[in-house]
C-alpha cells in the first residue's frame, strides 16, 4: 500500500531528478565497483520472477541481478533492490534510481530508442494471454467481446490488448491498476472479467495468488510475442556488456553442463576448451570485460546456470515447463552468443 | 559656488544613489531575478544534455500520435486510436467532473453539518462532531481504498446484482440506473429548465425591490421552486409526455443501457467528498460562531423567525469568514482527486502516468499535469475571489 501512495509522486521526483543528477552515461560500473554493490529495479510482487518472501528476494529476475554481482563484485549478494510499478520502472532507471532494470519488461522498439534504454537480452520469451474464472463459460479470447478486463497501465500488455480487439472489432472496458498485487486483487474479488498480461504473469497470479488456482483458466490465444528481458542506460556500453555477457555466460554453461554443484570440478578437471574459457582456467574473458577472471565461475558456483534458476523459479513455482524457452539444442529459442 | 562645495557634490552622487531606496529596491530585484532566470537555464540546459546523451525523446510532438491504449470512462469521445493529446484531453475533463461534483456535495453536505455542529440539539451536534473527527483524520488515501475494497468485495458479483428498484442494479461492476430513453422532447424539457431558472432569478429580483419599496414579503424561494418544476413539466406535456426508458439489461459480460457510475468513480466521490465535507463543515461552524451573539439577540428581540435569523442575519456575517477558506478546501479536494491513480480511475495524473510510460517523456508528461492543476487552481481562485468580493460587507 505504501508503495502505491508514492507511485505518482515518485514519478514526479525522478523526472525532476533527471534534472538535477546528471546522469553520466557510461560511469556505471565505477560507480558499482565504488560503492560495492548493485542497485537492481525488479516488479513489485510477481512470484517466479521477482517476489520478496520473508525478506529474500527470489525470482528468474532477481537471479540475473545476483549473477551479475556475482560476475562484478564476487558476490551475488551485492545487490539491492527497488520495487517498481510498470510506470515507475522506467523513469526509476533513466534518472539512475536503478543501475539495471530486470523486471519482465518487453523489448521494444520504442523502448530501445526513444525511451534512451538499452536492452541487454532476453532472459525470459513470453507472450500475452487472457485469464478467466471457469465458471463464466469462455473458452476463446474472440469471445471477450464487452468484458472488462484488468491490465497494468504503460506495458505492452496495455497495447497489445487495445490491439487486439480492435483487430477483432469488438469491445472492451479496461480497469487499469497500477499495483500487481492489486490489480490481481481487483480481478479475483469479480471487478473484471478477465486478466491479461504475460502467460507467464497469469500463470503466476493463477497459483500463487488465486485461493483456488483450479476456478481459472488461462485461454488458449497468446496475442503478442513479448520477449523480457535486463536492461540499462543508453550509453551505457561497459555496463552492458557485463550485463549481456553474464546472460550468455548463464546460458552457455547450461548447454556445457556445468551446474553450481559441478562447477569446481569441472574448473579443476574439465579439458574442454570452451569450458576452461568460461571458468577463466584460461584467461582472457574477464580482462576484456574489465572485470575478474572468475566471472562466470562465481556466477555459475553462486547463482547457477540459467536452466538450474528455470527449474528452481519458474518450473517448480509457477508448474511452467520449459517450452519456447528451452536451449537451442533442445529446440527452443535459448541460443547464447558464443562466449570467447 | 566653492571648490568645496563642487568637491562634495562629486562623491555625494553615489552615495546618495547607494542609500537610495528605490535604487536599493531595483538592485536587489534585478540580482534575485538573475539568479532565478540563471539556475532556471542552467537546469534547462542540463536537463536537455542529459536526455540527448541518453537519447530520450524530447518535444510535444508526441501529443498528436496514436495513443493505442484504451481509458475505462470518458466525458468525451475517446478510442485507443485517439492520439496522447485527446487522452490527457479525456483525463483533465474526468479530473474536472470529480472535483465539480465533489465540490458541489462537499458543499452542500459540509453547510448541513457545519450547521448542525452549532445546533441546540444535543444529537445532531454528537452526530455532526463523531462524523467529523471521524472522517477528519484518516488520511484520505486510505478511505478511497477503502471505499474501492468495500464496493469490489462487499458487494455482489455482476450475476447476482442487487435491484433494490426495477431497472436499479448495484454490482462490483458499478451502479446502473434507467435513464430516459432518447426523444426530441428531452433537449426541449432541458431548454424550458434553463428559463425556469432565468424566470426564478427575475422573480427573485422582483420581490426584493419590491420588499424595499413596500415592506410586502413575496415568497420568491417556493415561487420560484415552482416556475424551474412547472415550466419543463409543461414543455414535457406539450411533446406529448414520452416516457419510454432506457433500462440496463444484462447482455453478455455486462450491462447495456442506462447509465452507470463505475466502482472507481464512485469510491473516489465518496472519498473526497465525505473527507472534504468534514473540513467545510468545520469553516462553516466558524464563520456562524464568528457571528457575535448580540446579532442574534437582537434579530430575535425584533421579532424575527429563527430560520430568518440564520438566513438573513448570520449567514451574510458568517459567509464573509466562510468564503476564503472554503476556497482552500475546493483547491484542496481537486488536487486530492489526483490520488485516482491507487484505485485506477482515469484522471489526469493517471492517464499522464500511461502516456509517460508508453513515449518516455516524463518531463513533458509532468509539465503538462502541472500546468493543468495551476490553472484549475488558479481559475478555482479568481471565481472564489470575485465571489468574495461580492459578499464582503459593504462599508458605509
Amino acid at each position: 500500500m505504501l508503495k502505491k501512495l508514492t507511485s505518482t509522486s515518485a514519478v514526479a521526483a525522478l523526472s525532476l531528478s533527471v534534472l538535477a543528477a546528471g546522469v553520466q552515461a557510461g560511469e556505471t560500473v565505477d560507480a558499482v565497483m565504488d560503492k560495492g554493490y548493485i542497485q537492481c529495479g525488479v516488479n513489485t510482487s510477481l512470484a517466479g520472477f521477482s517476489n520478496a518472501t520473508g525478506g529474500e528476494w527470489a525470482g528468474l529476475d532477481v537471479d540475473l541481478c545476483r549473477a551479475v554481482a556475482a560476475a562484478m563484485l564476487g558476490d551475488s549478494e551485492a545487490v539491492r533492490f527497488t520495487a517498481l510499478t510498470a510506470n515507475q520502472r522506467f523513469t526509476a532507471l533513466q534518472s539512475g534510481e536503478v543501475d539495471i532494470l530486470s523486471r519482465n519488461t518487453t523489448w521494444t522498439l520504442t523502448r530501445d530508442t526513444a525511451l534512451g534504454l538499452n536492452f541487454a537480452g532476453v532472459n525470459y520469451y513470453d507472450g500475452q494471454g487472457f485469464m478467466v474464472r471457469k465458471d463464466l463459460g469462455v473458452s476463446s479470447a474472440k469471445e471477450l467481446s464487452g468484458a472488462a478486463i484488468c491490465v497494468e497501465p504503460g506495458t505492452t500488455t496495455e497495447l497489445n490488448l487495445a490491439d487486439y480487439f480492435r483487430a477483432q472489432g469488438m469491445e472492451f472496458e479496461p480497469v487499469v491498476i497500477e499495483n500487481t498485487s492489486e490489480v490481481t486483487a481487483a480481478f479475483f474479488a469479480g471487478r473484471c472479467d478477465v486478466y491479461t498480461t504475460d502467460a507467464s504473469g497469469l500463470a503466476s497470479a493463477r497459483n500463487v495468488s488465486a485461493e483456488n488456482p483450479a476456478d481459472y483458466m488461462i485461454l488458449p490465444e497468446i496475442i503478442s510475442k513479448e520477449p523480457l528481458g535486463p536492461a540499462v542506460r543508453h550509453g551505457d556500453d561497459e555496463f552492458m556488456d557485463i550485463v549481456r555477457w553474464t546472460l550468455n555466460a548463464m546460458i552457455e554453461a547450461e548447454e556445457y553442463g556445468i551446474t553450481s554443484e559441478n562447477v569446481d570440478d569441472m574448473r579443476d578437471n574439465s579439458s574442454n576448451p570452451g569450458v576452461q574459457r568460461l571458468l577463466g582456467t584460461t584467461p582472457g574473458l574477464g580482462e576484456a570485460l574489465g572485470i575478474d577472471e572468475d566471472w562466470a565461475y562465481n556466477i555459475i558456483s553462486q547463482v547457477g546456470n540459467y536452466g538450474e534458476s528455470y527449474e528452481t523459479n519458474v518450473t517448480e513455482l509457477l508448474g511452467l515447463e520449459r517450452g519456447i524457452n528451452a536451449l537451442w539444442t533442445d529446440g527452443g529459442l535459448m541460443y547464447a552468443q558464443p562466449v570467447r | 559656488m566653492s571648490p568645496k562645495h563642487s568637491k562634495s557634490n562629486d562623491v555625494n552622487p553615489i552615495l546618495t544613489l547607494l542609500y537610495d531606496k528605490t535604487f536599493r529596491s531595483v538592485v536587489y530585484q534585478i540580482l534575485v531575478f538573475g539568479g532565478v532566470f540563471l539556475l532556471g537555464w542552467y537546469l534547462v540546459g542540463n536537463t536537455m544534455a542529459n536526455l540527448e546523451s541518453q537519447n530520450i525523446a524530447t518535444g510535444f510532438g508526441f501529443l498528436e500520435r496514436e495513443a493505442a491504449f484504451g481509458i475505462s470512462e470518458s466525458v468525451i469521445a475517446y478510442s485507443p486510436e485517439s492520439n496522447y493529446g485527446r487522452a490527457l484531453l479525456v483525463g483533465i475533463t474526468n479530473t474536472l467532473k470529480v472535483a465539480s461534483i465533489g465540490i458541489i456535495l462537499a458543499t452542500i453536505l459540509g453547510t448541513l453539518i457545519g450547521i448542525a455542529t452549532v445546533s441546540k440539539n444535543w444529537l445532531l451536534r454528537f452526530i455532526g462532531v463523531t462524523y467529523i473527527e471521524t472522517f477528519r483524520n484518516i488520511p484520505v488515501l486510505l478511505q478511497l481504498i477503502f471505499w474501492y475494497a468495500i464496493i469490489n468485495r462487499g458487494l455482489p458479483n455482476i450475476r447476482s446484482a442487487l435491484s433494490p428498484i426495477e431497472g436499479v442494479y448495484l454490482s462490483n461492476r458499478g451502479l446502473y440506473i434507467p435513464v430516459m430513453a432518447d426523444h426530441p422532447a428531452w433537449t426541449w424539457v432541458g431548454a424550458g429548465f434553463i428559463v425556469g431558472i432565468i424566470g426564478a432569478i427575475i422573480l427573485r429580483k422582483w420581490s426584493l425591490k419590491r420588499l424595499e419599496a413596500t415592506g410586502h414579503i413575496f415568497p420568491h424561494l417556493s415561487v420560484g421552486l415552482g416556475i424551474v418544476v412547472a415550466v419543463p413539466f409543461l414543455v414535457w406535456l406539450v411533446f406529448g409526455a414520452p416516457t419510454e426508458m432506457n433500462v440496463p439489461a444484462i447482455q453478455g459480460f455486462n450491462f447495456q443501457g442506462g447509465a452507470r457510475m463505475s466502482p472507481e468513480f464512485t469510491a473516489l466521490l465518496l472519498g473526497l467528498t465525505l473527507y472534504t465535507t468534514t473540513y467545510i463543515a468545520e469553516v462553516v461552524r466558524s464563520g456562524i460562531q464568528s457571528v457575535p451573539h448580540g446579532q442574534t439577540e437582537a434579530a430575535t428581540s425584533l421579532g424575527l423567525r429563527s430560520t430568518w435569523i440564520m438566513r438573513l442575519i448570520v449567514l451574510p456575517q458568517a459567509l464573509r469568514v466562510i468564503i476564503p477558506p472554503l476556497t482552500n478546501q475546493y483547491l484542496n479536494l481537486t488536487k486530492n482527486s489526483s490520488l485516482a491513480v491507487a484505485i485506477g480511475y482515469p484522471d489526469l495524473v493517471s492517464v499522464s502516468n500511461t502516456t509517460m510510460n508508453q513515449t518516455g517523456q516524463a518531463v513533458e508528461g509532468v509539465a503538462i499535469f502541472m500546468t493543468v492543476y495551476l490553472s484549475i487552481s488558479l481559475l478555482v481562485s479568481f471565481f472564489m475571489n470575485w465571489y468574495n468580493k461580492r459578499m464582503s460587507l459593504v462599508e458605509r
